[in-house]
């Protein structure tokens, strides 16, 4: 055994439980990713619209359907994610909020609006 | 020691000749993305079950017209910004990377076309 054996290692990622923020920092890019997918569902929704009532209706039961319902909800999900998580990474860029403690703070931050504007979201789909 | 001209330091614009404006147009897109996404969520959901005619008469509206166009171009290229560093950061091959940009992005132009397209078939269109 040489005396290098004893270094501290850098978290091995497949037996680390990785913290809150860690988990959320790779899922606001997984998010991303996801919603250029719910980019071209907005693009087929528009052209749907352009092409015709027949044809939009197509598109409209299939949105409509549970699953199209359970499909629409996970992006709406992923859009707010994305977005607050989006402008504290702005506020990180002024220089602001780096401290661990007011890290581990705004993660629920996120959390809490994201959560938030999605239910006021589906309420206004469900009730107004 | 640094081996930069004065002029190259001056400018500030790296090895790549671009300096920090892919990183910055990241920023302004996600400026922009604010209040359009927050637009866009709450006036989609207010459609939720609109009929064809509900739903065309909202995207006649020039302000509705105007907002998704805005959306459609800022949301594709903030997309496609994105989706190059998520390549640059895991696509390791060369070939296979640079193919995977390129796709992104003309994919990014055309499905922006298509959707802007559409918009202004149905804003502008006699229906």
């Amino acid at each position: 055994m040489s005396s290098t054996d004893n270094r501290p290692t850098s978290p091995h990622v497949q037996v680390y439980r990785l913290p809150l923020t860690a988990v959320l920092s790779i899922a606001f890019r997984a998010a991303g990713a996801f919603l250029a997918l719910g980019l071209l569902l907005l693009i087929w929704l528009l052209v749907a619209a352009a092409s015709g009532p027949d044809y939009y209706q197509v598109v409209h039961s299939m949105a409509a359907s549970w699953f199209g319902q359970l499909v629409l909800f996970g992006f709406t999900f992923a859009l707010y994610y994305h977005l607050c998580n989006g402008v504290r990474h702005l506020y990180w860029d002024m220089g602001y909020g780096f401290e661990k403690e007011s890290v581990a703070k705004s993660v629920w931050v996120v959390l809490a609006v994201s959560v938030g504007l999605t239910v006021v979201t589906w309420l206004v789909a469900y009730i107004v | 020691m640094n081996l930069r001209t004065p002029l190259s330091q001056v400018k500030g614009l790296g090895a790549a000749k671009e300096g920090v404006s892919h990183w910055w147009m990241q920023r302004l897109t996600s400026i922009a993305l604010v209040p359009l996404v927050l637009w866009l969520g709450f006036g989609l959901a207010s459609l939720s079950g609109a009929d064809y005619a509900t739903f065309t008469e909202w995207v006649r509206s020039p302000m509705v017209a105007v907002l998704l166009i805005l959306t459609i171009v800022v949301s594709f290229h903030h997309g496609q910004m994105g989706l190059q560093v998520i390549v640059e950061d895991y696509v390791p091959n060369e070939p296979v990377r640079a193919a995977a940009i390129i796709l992104v992005k003309l994919a990014a132009v055309l499905f922006s076309v298509i959707g802007v397209y559409a918009v202004l078939k149905i804003a502008l269109g006699a229906g």
